[in-house]
């Protein structure tokens, strides 16, 4: 065999990919829920197409850092900037209001692990998808409509229950309708708390080979709450593991749950079956 | 010509913090170069650290100390520094890993995750699908079985999923942790046939195979592996 030697000239380090700017940033994210910490010290980037994973036990502060990085709760002290189409990287809770709204309604979706929370109950649910499109513009009917049919579609729902009242759907289902009043807008990324956490695993799996294939086709950023190792396994290319409200160990996913460093990552990994 | 993968002084130590705080050193100062072309056989005894080369070269293990060098798209990438992004980029492109076993979203169809790979790295869906049907009959994987989810195949089945889901593309390096430890004789001759057909397109393939008879026909070489406790 060859001897050979590496030229350093030929290494291309770290730098290369992480040039392109992140979506999102979060720096110094610091949330006091009066003396109580919420969460501490929380920093990460998000980069366009790139789901993160957010696992932590109950209390471990994981749905106070999403909530922080939608622009649901304004952090104590630290900075969320967002990469806007137009201008560039903004701090989310120094923009005006309006523009503030616009996003919320444009280029970000937040899928509540309830769907009541994320829906409204009572209009139908080609409603449910057509109001975010009138949000932000829409006004002929047949499009909104057409639009709706779509996105029904897309996420596998039987379109002749359109005009149906989400109450008459099961948790999957509104689950997915959800998911569709999120995404008809195009947004850019997409935050979601245990999204797959009140369905029985069934209707899980289904779920979680839709949000996948979205999220692929779609170059879609998403940012997702769970506390099931094995749904953050299968849809998270990045893994935050959060303990009491800091982040202890962040990487690779399978990197996080085959070879976890932090003790606590380890008994976390170690007390699940086939993460 | 150079390396497709180069190890300089790998190391890697478990610490089993909830165990008492264990260490296991595995691996220490292992190198290793493989060209394209070559399927170099990691071989020891079980716990020897031959899956654990594997892994921290797939980076889903972390290396201690060293270097894991990968030639990627003209450049070289250093698999032990990367940013994880980075080391997705690689996945993708260069480096297919067989692993012992199958893990999937359960539900999908055993023709959907084999061209998966390929739809990743850009293919269309139906030239995807095209290709994953025609790996996983040269698999024998029969028709019938394709549309449905490998959750409920035999252990040798999902294996050749497995196997199809790395082979339908063509990955410059493959790692290969006991690709048939679960195949019988006829799927085990597919299985070898897919391994010396790579090496001859020039894919430099580092693999573990327990079974001798497949490790004399598709290894071109063998690297023996010792405890890094003699070594260290």
């Amino acid at each position: 065999m060859a001897v050979l030697r590496c030229n350093a000239l030929q290494l291309r380090y770290t730098g290369m990919m992480p040039k392109a700017p992140p979506l999102l940033s979060a720096r110094g994210v610091t949330k006091f829920y009066g003396g109580i910490p919420g969460c501490r010290d929380v920093s990460f980037d998000i980069w366009p197409g790139e789901v993160l994973g957010i696992v932590g036990e109950s209390g471990s502060g994981k749905t106070t850092v999403l909530n922080c990085i939608s622009a649901r709760l304004e952090p104590t002290s630290g900075t969320v900037e967002y990469a806007t189409r137009h201008d560039g990287p903004a701090d989310i809770y120094r923009i005006s209001e309006p523009v503030r709204r616009l996003l919320m309604r444009t280029d970000w979706g937040f899928v509540h692990q309830n769907p009541r929370d994320g829906l409204r109950m009572e209009v139908s649910a080609g409603a449910n998808i057509g109001e975010r499109l009138m949000a932000v513009g829409a006004r002929h009917y047949g499009n909104i409509r057409q639009a709706a049919t779509d996105w029904l579609d897309k996420v596998e729902m039987d379109t002749g229950r359109m005009d149906d009242l989400p109450f008459t759907f099961s948790g999957g289902m509104q689950q997915r309708l959800q998911i569709a009043r999120n995404l008809v807008t195009a947004p850019r990324i997409v935050f979601m708390d245990e999204p797959t956490g009140g369905l029985d695993v069934s209707v899980q799996a289904r779920l979680l080979d839709l949000l996948r294939g979205l999220v692929s086709d779609l170059g879609l950023a998403a940012v997702i709450v769970t506390h099931d190792l094995a749904v953050a396994r299968l849809l998270s290319h990045r893994l935050l593991v959060m303990r009491r409200g800091e982040i202890v160990e962040a990487g690779l996913t399978d990197q996080v749950l085959d070879d976890p460093q932090h003790p606590y990552s380890q008994l976390l990994v170690s007390s699940v079956l086939h993460p | 010509m150079t390396a497709a993968v180069r190890i300089e002084g790998l190391a890697k130590t478990f610490i089993l913090h909830n165990q008492g705080g264990v260490r296991l050193p595995v691996l220490a100062g292992f190198d290793l170069a493989v060209e394209p072309g070559e399927c170099v056989a990691l071989h020891g005894p079980s716990g020897i650290g031959k899956s654990t080369v594997l892994r921290c070269l797939y980076g889903n293990y972390r290396a201690d100390g060293g270097r894991i060098l990968v030639s990627h798209r003209g450049g070289v990438v250093d698999m032990a520094a990367a940013h994880p992004r980075e080391i997705l980029a690689v996945r993708n492109e260069t480096l297919g890993y067989v692993s012992q076993f199958l893990r999937v979203i359960p539900r999908v169809a055993a023709e959907d995750v084999v061209a998966e790979t390929l739809r990743n790295r850009g293919a269309d869906r139906e030239r995807a699908a095209e290709a994953a049907r025609a790996m996983l009959r040269r698999l024998n994987i029969p028709a019938a079985l394709h549309r449905l989810a490998p959750a409920t195949f035999s252990g040798g089945e999902q294996q050749r999923v497995n196997l199809a889901r790395v082979f339908v593309a063509d990955y410059p390096v493959l790692l290969l942790d006991e690709p048939t430890a679960s195949l019988d004789r006829e799927n085990r001759e597919a299985a070898i046939g897919l391994i010396r057909e790579a090496a001859g397109r020039g894919v430099a393939i580092v693999g573990i195979f327990h079974d001798s008879e497949v490790r004399a026909a598709v290894a071109t070489r063998t690297v023996p592996l010792t405890a890094a406790r003699e070594a260290a």
